[in-house]
């Protein structure tokens, strides 16, 4: 046995080896695919993960976030901090200092006029840019010299990485997308299809919503890298396929995202081709409960609005027993597997934000009759239907179409069943669910339903603005053409309160401390949000690709250049 | 036959136009949102920004009448500036889909090769199959032959080819590995070997959409056939001395032919508006993936311009198979 | 095609009750005859019987889910084994056959009906041609999704009003399909009738003073009768897997109703490790629409005079 150990730890050191002395473009072709297939390179057109991911093999942010959710520089020599003097001492201010001799693919210099035109493009009124909120609060960007630019905040910022920062926020080229400013964007085809870039890969070319070419891009940072000559990226399809095409077939060396059954994921892996690679971010899958009333006798644009409380969610007995009559550990047994674990926490992560609580891990159907017993529900008809005042226990619980998603409604409607409230489902396709027609019945902020159930996550490391969504009056309505964050329509001064000390408030530990108690005020202590699952993300890479490290706090592509084959 | 042809063609347009007004008032209506896409971590603000950004702000008879004329002005221009090398259309807007913010005939041209590799091929495919096994079905009614036809095709029909497609992958891509999984669209036929890895990636596709057309196509044909066998004629085309290859193959044949056209030039749009389900399958991402994605994302230029692409095709062959009715028998008259 | 082999159709249609007893009992002494026909009626009614009667022998509730035997293979407990939450996949089969068969019947007969009569129609009377054909052309040109999207988006808070939740969405699945799919068979109806006006009978029929109606029950239908049939059975296939294609987009059924083309879409992921899970759907799919093929063949054939006089 030792000797075996010892020949296996012997193969991996030379297999390992070759990767150290590797040179740019020697490991030939890597192939990628994306179940979903991107549909243009510029990240500040569109805010799909898709087109984000496979843009940042091809355009860099200043730094980005490491898998532990640190913070790392790229473009930029170093993080700016209060301690290294980059943000100023009142948090009004970041001054972002670039590397030196960065080169575009075209062989042009990186200067700091580029990173203030990237704000100017994404900033421009008429742009309609996807990643605006990055930019939130920025009075100016200047430029001091070649290579150090100065953000200004209207108002102190205790985390100033917002512009420039991860994936969603990558450095553009000012000179080829000089002519793309505001309402003329969508004319330049051709530079949001191959944006020239500071990445390890330049676009060969790009076909939208099918497949992207990519060769290494001659003028990286790191003249070693990356280890592979071209790279072909392909979209479309489901998981399910793109897994089969790592883990079974071979033909793929990467997949992204396989959100599939367990059991059908361990099987593929056990072809042996391939491995299935997770790590966790704060996606959280959820239940939310409506604390107004939907009910369709309502009068329209006055359903599920605050002027009518929910006839007994907005009762916390009902909301609590619910919450007690689930099984989480078995939900991410049965979903997630080694993609999620359970959780009680709207923030899981990361260690700072995320609070201790782990009492709603343990089913207690009994408990749940009791609370409901307790609070006077009963069931006095016989019809297996607890009552209150003549007022049933009827939910309509809700969510987007999604295997997963329909297996947790049926486990979870037989438990709510079992504690006496009586539960329809109703599943709507994500693009009708997740989109914000105000015409639609069916969206998840109009909310005519009772529960409901989705994933949310929030960019980067800080939750704030995440935790902000629940401010009273953020809720979607009819005046603001059911555009709003508060889904549950939650109104709580004292929540209201604390998210203003927060927003000044810069100290870590002390911030730490805030958004934990916010986090319990909406989940453990008011049950207005019942967290199930700590999503994580699981893709795939074959045997013989080496150097991937799967993070979910920024790109999943973030250190493709350091990718490389294991012959 | 010419006037009715004539006077077909000049009535189209305003059929069309209308057509693609419904078609727009239908996506208009139909719930959907260009930012459902767009991850949850963007606030509402600024997917208000970017839905004005869209022209979305603008009221719905502004963006109609924006879309005509992109698409009955500026487009030919612009293919006569790409055929001429021209420069006509510059500065002019062209239709733009929502999702890319590039010109939407510039990515239908793109998906044009795939589409009509597969989709096309298993078309044409199938309907050589279908057309023999129908006639001798029918000739042989109830024999071995036509059972086994029957029972192919109706399992060939009512298993989806969600299911097939999928099948065929375990067994021939995981399995045997005989056949790639993922249809690779960059490829290039340049010389045998590269011809060859072509066919090799066309097989699954081609055969799961072609088993599925020439189960309906055959159906029709016997059930067509079998109505003429029994005709009078056809006693009096025997009685004449005709050989019995002469009577089933044209006369038989040629009567039999009016659901058979009508079911084949219903088809033919079909081809050019892709196969949605084998397209994703097999990852060919020709016309179909693009449609389907277009509707997920609600990119409306790109679902409409798409439609009605399709709604053109339709109104063409359905009158190509109006004339080829009245040359198949010449009773047949619309003046 | 003569007058004379079209006599007893034409008999037929008169009310007389002795006669007509008569006609239909040809009808049915043909297609009893017809070895096919009569397998395939066996077969039909015998899954019939099975998903109807079948729930009321075999008590197992078809959505209760035992989650400690899940996955688990055929066993006495279960005699088509569990799926993935340890549902009971026969119980999920019987109940899955009253939706599927029940809307794949009705959405057939709305589509076949509606198909019938415009093509008919169209073919019939050429005043009608242009404006009906221009109509299919619109009705084949309409993007599907967008088009369900819209019709549930109306329909189906006044239809869950007027007949319950389950009534109301069965009213707007079968509705929905049907208008959706009639168009193949108003074409091809059209195509056959353009032709069958122009042969002698017809004219002799008319030269006699036939009424249009009755022209077209007794003349023009039953020659039309193949194509129609195979619609039919096209259709069955068609709306089967159609429902399950609204379902899953959440147009259809709530989400743990099963319906076989669900339990064929869910078992798709599963096709490796349990292939039973795709083989049971499809199978029972497979062997509905043949069934209603041979029947088809079968009435077809009993109904053409020409065959059933030999």
């Amino acid at each position: 046995m030792k000797l075996k150990s010892a020949l296996l730890g012997a193969a991996c050191a030379m297999v390992l080896a070759p990767a150290a002395f590797a040179e740019r473009g020697s490991d030939g072709e890597v192939r990628i695919i994306y179940w979903q297939a991107p549909s243009i390179l510029n990240p500040y057109l569109s805010g799909g993960t898709k087109d984000i991911e496979s843009a940042s093999l091809v355009i860099e942010p200043l730094g980005r976030y490491d898998p532990t959710g640190a913070l790392v520089p790229y473009l930029a020599a170093e993080i700016p901090t209060v301690e290294n003097g980059g943000v100023s001492a009142d948090l009004t201010s970041i001054t972002w200092k670039l590397k030196e001799g960065l080169l575009w693919s075209d062989g042009t210099p990186v200067t700091s006029a580029d990173v203030k035109f990237t704000a100017d493009y994404c900033m421009h009124p008429e742009g309609g840019c996807a990643q605006g909120a990055k930019f939130d609060g920025v009075s100016s960007v200047d430029v001091i010299d070649d290579l150090t630019v100065k953000v200004t905040f209207d108002a102190p910022k205790p985390n100033p990485y917002g512009p420039f920062m991860g994936g969603q926020s990558p450095i553009i080229q000012a000179a080829q997308f000089a002519e793309c400013l505001g309402a003329r964007a969508p004319e330049c085809t051709e530079a949001n299809f191959n944006p020239i870039g500071t990445g390890p890969f330049s676009v060969t070319e790009f076909r939208p919503n099918d497949v992207i070419t990519m060769e290494a891009n001659p003028n990286y940072r790191d003249p070693a890298k990356p280890a592979f000559a071209t790279l072909t990226f392909k979209g479309g399809g489901d998981a399910a396929a793109a897994g089969r095409s790592v883990l079974e077939t071979g033909e793929f060396d990467y997949a992204w995202n396989l959100q599939l059954a367990p059991d059908v994921l361990a099987g593929m892996a056990a072809a042996g081709r391939g491995t299935a690679v997770s790590a966790f971010g704060s996606l959280v899958e959820r239940i939310e409960m409506n604390l107004t009333d939907p009910s369709p006798s309502l009068p329209e644009g006055e359903r599920s609005t605050v002027a009518h409380p929910h006839p007994f969610l907005s009762d916390i007995n009902v909301r609590k027993a619910l919450s007690m009559a689930i099984d989480r550990e078995l939900l991410v047994e049965i979903g997630y597997g080694q993609a999620g674990r359970p959780t009680c926490n709207l923030v899981p992560a990361p260690a700072l934000y995320a609070s201790d609580n782990t009492e709603c891990l343990t089913q207690d159907i009994e408990g749940a009759k009791a609370m409901l017993e307790a609070a006077g529900y009963v069931d006095s008809n016989g019809d297996g239907v607890r009552e209150k005042d003549g007022v049933e226990l009827r939910v309509l619980y809700q969510t987007s179409t999604n295997a997963v998603r329909q297996d947790f409604q049926a486990l979870i409607k037989q438990w709510w069943e079992e504690i006496g409230v009586a539960t329809e489902l109703r599943n709507i396709d994500a693009s009708v669910y997740f989109g914000g027609d105000p015409g639609s019945p069916d969206t998840f902020q109009k909310f005519y339903a009772d529960v409901e159930m989705y994933a949310n996550n929030f960019d980067g490391t800080d939750p704030q603005s995440y935790l902000a969504a629940y401010r009273c009056g953020n809720e979607p309505k009819p005046s603001s053409q059911w555009q709003g964050e508060n889904i549950n329509r939650f109104c709580d001064p004292e929540y209201d309160a604390l998210l203003d000390e927060l927003a000044q408030t810069g100290e870590l530990s002390k911030r730490g401390e805030i958004a934990r108690k916010l986090n319990d005020m909406l989940t453990k202590d008011s049950y207005t949000i019942l967290p199930l699952v700590d999503r994580g993300r699981v893709s795939a890479h074959s045997n013989s690709l080496g150097g991937v490290q799967l993070n979910t706090w920024d790109s999943e592509l973030w250190n493709a250049a350091d990718w490389y084959r294991i012959d | 036959m010419l006037t009715f042809t004539l006077r077909r063609l000049v009535f189209a347009v305003p059929t069309l136009l209308f057509i693609a007004l419904v078609i727009f008032l239908l996506l208009e209506l139909a719930p959907g949102d260009p930012m459902a896409q767009v991850p949850l971590t963007v606030p509402p603000e600024v997917k208000e920004k970017m839905r004005l950004a869209l022209g979305l702000g603008e009221p719905m008879h502004v963006r109609f009448v924006l879309w005509l004329k992109q698409f009955f002005i500026v487009e030919p221009i612009h293919l006569v500036d790409a055929i001429f090398g021209s420069s006509l259309g510059e500065g002019m807007q062209r239709v733009i889909s929502w999702q890319t913010r590039s010109p939407v005939m510039d990515i239908v041209v793109q998906r044009m090769p795939q589409t009509l590799w597969v989709v096309g091929m298993s078309y044409v495919l199938g309907v050589l199959i279908a057309l023999p096994i129908g006639i001798y079905s029918a000739y042989r009614q109830y024999s071995w032959f036509d059972q086994i036809g029957t029972f192919v095709s109706m399992v060939g029909f009512s298993v989806p080819t969600f299911f097939t497609g999928v099948l065929l992958i375990v067994i021939f891509s995981v399995n045997l590995g005989w056949f790639p999984s993922i249809y690779d669209t960059t490829h290039k036929v340049t010389d045998l070997e590269s011809l060859l890895f072509q066919i090799k990636q066309m097989i699954m596709p081609v055969s799961v959409l072609a088993l599925y057309n020439a189960a309906q196509i055959s159906r029709f044909m016997r059930a067509s056939m079998l109505d003429n066998l029994n005709q009078d004629y056809v006693r009096t085309a025997r009685a004449k001395g005709l050989k019995e290859k002469t009577v089933v193959l044209v006369h038989v044949l040629r009567n039999s032919m009016i659901p058979v056209v009508t079911v084949i030039a219903l088809g033919v749009p079909t081809v050019f508006g892709g196969a949605i389900i084998t397209e994703q399958v097999f990852k060919v991402n020709g016309l179909g993936q693009l449609l389907i994605t277009a509707i997920q994302a609600n990119d409306l230029p790109m679902v409409q311009t798409l439609t009605f692409i399709f709604a053109v095709l339709i109104v063409v062959f359905n009158l190509i198979a109006d004339v080829l009715y009245g040359l198949l028998d010449p009773r047949i008259r619309y003046d | 095609m003569t007058d004379i082999s079209q006599e007893p159709v034409h008999s037929s249609n008169q009310t007389a009750p002795e006669k007509s007893r008569s006609y239909w009992s040809d009808v049915w002494r043909q297609f009893r005859s017809h070895k096919g026909a009569m397998m395939g009626a066996v077969v039909f009614f015998g899954i019939l019987l099975l998903v109807i009667v079948g729930p009321l022998i075999y008590h197992v509730d078809p959505t209760y889910i035992d989650i400690r035997s899940r996955n688990q293979g055929p066993s006495l407990a279960h005699p088509f084994g569990t799926d993935q939450l340890g549902r009971d996949i026969l119980a999920r089969m019987m109940a899955g056959g009253q939706v599927s068969m029940a809307v794949g019947i009705t959405a057939m007969l709305i589509s076949l009906i509606l198909g019938t009569a415009i093509g008919v129609l169209a073919g019939y009377f050429k005043r009608l041609d242009g404006w009906l054909m221009r109509l299919t052309d619109l009705f084949l040109a309409l993007p599907l999704l967008p088009l369900l999207l819209v019709i549930i988006l109306l329909f189906r808070d006044p239809l869950n009003r007027a007949f319950g939740p389950e009534g109301g969405i069965f009213i707007l699945m079968v509705t929905a399909i049907g208008i959706t799919s009639w168009m193949q068979a108003a074409r091809i109806v059209r195509g056959d009738v353009l032709a069958l006006k122009e042969r002698e009978f017809v004219l002799a029929a008319r030269s006699i003073g036939t009424t249009p109606l009755l022209m077209i029950l007794r003349h023009v239908l039953p020659n039309v009768l193949s194509p129609i049939m195979v619609s039919a059975t096209l259709g069955v296939a068609n709306a089967i897997i159609t429902e399950s294609a609204l379902s899953f987009l959440g147009l259809g059924f709530p989400p743990d109703f099963p319906t076989w083309g669900r339990l064929l879409f869910d078992g798709v992921d599963y096709l490796q490790q349990y292939p039973e899970r795709v083989i049971f759907p499809g199978v029972a799919i497979s062997l509905t629409v043949l069934s209603v093929n041979y029947m088809g063949d079968g009435l077809r054939d009993a109904l053409d005079p020409r065959i059933r006089g030999r």
